[in-house]
């Protein structure tokens, strides 16, 4: 059953995202419609499959490779959605559900076995650590996404070339603050991912602080945000400057994510 | 009998760069440049038009090139050298001049196809013209066609109704930095009209407040009312510079009168807040540098032009409709410049019929006694009558367009027929 719904709410995510890119390209405000109505759809069901999947496998389903994805993509769609509900950025559906879209293919290649969690694994702390670190990297994807935006569009106006970012991009101003909005939210919870996860360790190992691969690196990524954040507040960093360092600390992150998993080996393997 | 050229010289936004313009733009007023040109040898009448966007001169004169060369030496030779004249100056003759002037009146030609500032411009440059006596016959009918030209355009098309002025395009500009512009503030250095449009217009977008800095600080303080906004000595740009969003600048200084350096360290004071910059003065008012700094944006007049380019599309479908008028135009006043030929003959034909009614009806009424006053006027009125039915012909001959004969051979005909060249009445 979970299976079933994680292939349609792909499929339908697959279909806004190329309804966006339509909307992109043709700037119809009706395809812009039927794109979020799309979105939402999928983001619906695609909740339904993890509640359903959590009853399968009858733990939070964060810990395989495709769980971990799946939850990723799920968080990035309904942090949007939040985000939406407040104030719209312009075509930024386009840029999030091509994202999302990618995130679910890259899930549904990988194994989706439900293993049997190891006895360190159960405990609360796993879908408090887990979901608080996976909601905050959506966040943090958001910004990303913010920032690539930002850089496009702050090229052409500089630049005064106008091609096909100028119109259909929103204003600078809107992306800078969607920034802003993100990394605040994204920061915070990536600080209580990491104090959560701090406090798990200890409870599970006996030991705060292991500098395993990813502990050492979830620390080099909190090290940037911390530092984009610091110098947003003290010297009034914005745009440009924030934008880049923006994306090549959601760089640290990925790599913590993924590159740290199956390039070093860690305690935070993913089940396999 | 040749008539003279119309002969029309400028370098206008789209043949020339704006470093070039500025330098070629009429900086001591029309009164002293109109002055030097009418002295010109071989120069009959002459208009100058000089905007932002264009310097334009239109004389008269029996030798187009020569004259071209003398005009050309006197007004540009000191800013640019001759190669640069060479590649920028376009050069119209007769048909093609009454064309571009025509085009130009009626804004086809602007940067911003259908902004409605340049016909307010050639009315003002037409002024010095008619004040000086600098133009005469030919293009004070040329002007007035113009201008009516424009007018028909503007009532006829639609190209008026969607026409916006280079401030127009930055506000568009200035919502892609700002997104709202409800909490912005705008400074307005220098108070001219292109200023004053502007600002209107970002005050129609509902931005917060206007700030006007000028040298004359009355005038600033007329305009600041206008906005609800309030005036500043020019002097205190540089503090105000930490409050504002945008400013636009359009002082009729010679020198860069805010530098790179300066902006820098504004922005420190700033915390970074994006500052966009309009320079819509010819000379530049600002370094072409301060682009470069972070989060802030300078656009010159040059630069705007790219905005407007991306929703000229639609405007460009009336602007068919629009040349087509003055087309018709053109093509109306040329006629009335090809009967110009004619002119010279028709009256002296007329003065030759006239004279020679009055000679005979003169003797006639001295011969007979007893007339009363309403017997001479009737008298009077039959004569020139039977004159005028005679001469209907002859007449129409000269005027209207005939195929076969040229305007030349018709005008020797004629003058021969009544013997115009030694005829004994006309002295």
């Amino acid at each position: 059953m979970s299976f079933l719904l994680f292939q349609i709410s792909c499929i339908i995510y697959l279909l806004s995202a190329a309804t966006y890119l339509f909307f992109f390209l043709s700037e119809k405000k009706k395809v812009r419609k039927v794109a979020r109505w799309l979105f939402f759809i999928g983001a619906v069901l695609h909740t339904l499959n993890i509640l359903f999947r959590y009853l399968e496998a009858g733990h939070t389903p964060i810990t395989s490779h495709h769980e971990t994805i799946s939850f990723f993509a799920w968080a990035t769609a309904w942090s949007y959605l939040s985000f939406r509900w407040r104030y719209t950025v312009k075509n930024l559906g386009t840029f999030v559900s091509t994202l999302v879209v990618v995130l679910m293919l890259i899930a549904a290649f990988s194994s989706r076995q439900i293993i049997p969690l190891a006895p360190v694994y159960q405990s609360w702390w796993l879908p408090v650590h887990a979901s608080v670190s996976l909601v905050a990297y959506a966040f943090l994807a958001l910004s990303f996404i913010g920032s690539i935006m930002y850089l496009l569009q702050e090229r052409e106006i500089k630049q005064k070339r106008f091609g096909l970012f100028y119109s259909r991009l929103p204003s600078l101003e809107a992306l800078d603050k969607l920034n802003h909005h993100c990394l605040s939210v994204g920061f915070t919870l990536l600080t209580l991912g990491l104090v959560t996860g701090v406090l798990w360790a200890k409870q599970a190992w006996g030991a705060y602080w292991h500098w395993d691969p990813k502990e050492t690196w979830s620390l080099v990524t909190w090290f940037l945000y911390a530092g984009v954040m610091h110098q947003r507040f003290t010297v009034g960093w914005r745009g440009r400057r924030i934008a880049f360092v923006s994306i090549i600390a959601f760089v640290s992150a990925i790599f913590t994510f993924w590159g740290v998993s199956f390039l070093l080996k860690g305690v935070h393997t993913y089940a396999s | 009998m040749p008539r003279d050229t119309i002969v029309l010289l400028g370098v206008n936004h789209k043949t020339t760069p704006l470093v070039i313009r500025e330098k070629l733009a009429i900086s001591g007023g029309y009164d002293q440049s109109l002055d030097l040109l009418s002295q010109l040898d071989g120069i009959k009448e002459c208009y100058l038009l000089s905007t932002c966007n264009r310097v334009e001169v239109l004389f008269t004169c029996r030798e187009p090139i020569a004259c071209s060369n003398r005009v050309l030496e006197m007004l540009f030779a000191d800013a640019v050298t001759g190669k640069d004249l060479k590649e920028y100056v376009y050069h119209y003759q007769d048909e093609d001049a009454v064309d571009h002037l025509f085009m130009v009146a009626a804004s086809l030609d602007s940067m911003i196809v259908g902004e409605a500032q340049i016909l307010g411009q050639l009315k003002e440059a037409y002024r010095y013209a008619a004040d000086h006596k600098s133009s005469g016959f030919v293009l004070n009918k040329l002007l007035h066609k113009a201008f009516s030209t424009a007018k028909r355009v503007r009532t006829e098309t639609g190209i008026g109704a969607s026409a916006v002025s280079i401030s127009y395009a930055a506000v568009e500009l200035a919502k892609k930095i700002f997104g709202d512009l409800h909490d912005k503030k705008v400074l307005l250095i220098g108070a001219g009209e292109m200023a004053e449009l502007a600002a209107e217009n970002l005050v129609g977008q509902g931005v917060a407040d206007v700030v006007v800095a000028n040298r004359t600080l009355q005038r600033a303080v007329t305009l600041a009312r206008c906005f609800n906004g309030h005036a500043v000595a020019l002097e205190e740009v540089f503090g105000q510079l930490e409050q504002v969003d945008i400013v636009i600048s359009s002082t009729g200084a010679t020198e860069v009168i805010l530098n790179k350096e300066d902006v820098r360290t504004v922005m420190r004071e700033r915390r970074n807040k994006p500052l966009f910059f309009i320079d819509i003065a010819v000379p530049r008012d600002l370094d072409a540098g301060i682009n470069e700094l972070e989060n802030v944006y300078l656009y010159d007049i040059d630069d705007l032009n790219n905005v407007v380019e991306m929703n000229k599309s639609e405007r460009d479908k009336e602007a068919v409709k629009a040349e087509r008028i003055v087309a018709e135009e053109k093509l109306k006043f040329t006629k009335w410049l090809e009967n110009l030929v004619t002119t010279p003959t028709i009256i002296e034909l007329r003065r030759m019929v006239d004279e020679v009614v009055m000679g005979e009806y003169q003797k006639t009424v001295n011969r007979i006694e007893g007339l009363t006053d309403g017997d001479k006027r009737s008298m009077e009125k039959m004569a020139s009558a039977i004159a005028k039915k005679l001469m209907h012909h002859p007449l129409q001959y000269l005027k209207s367009d005939h195929h076969c004969v040229s305007k030349t051979e018709r005008i020797t005909v004629v003058r021969g027929l009544f013997n115009l060249d030694n005829n004994e009445f006309l002295k």
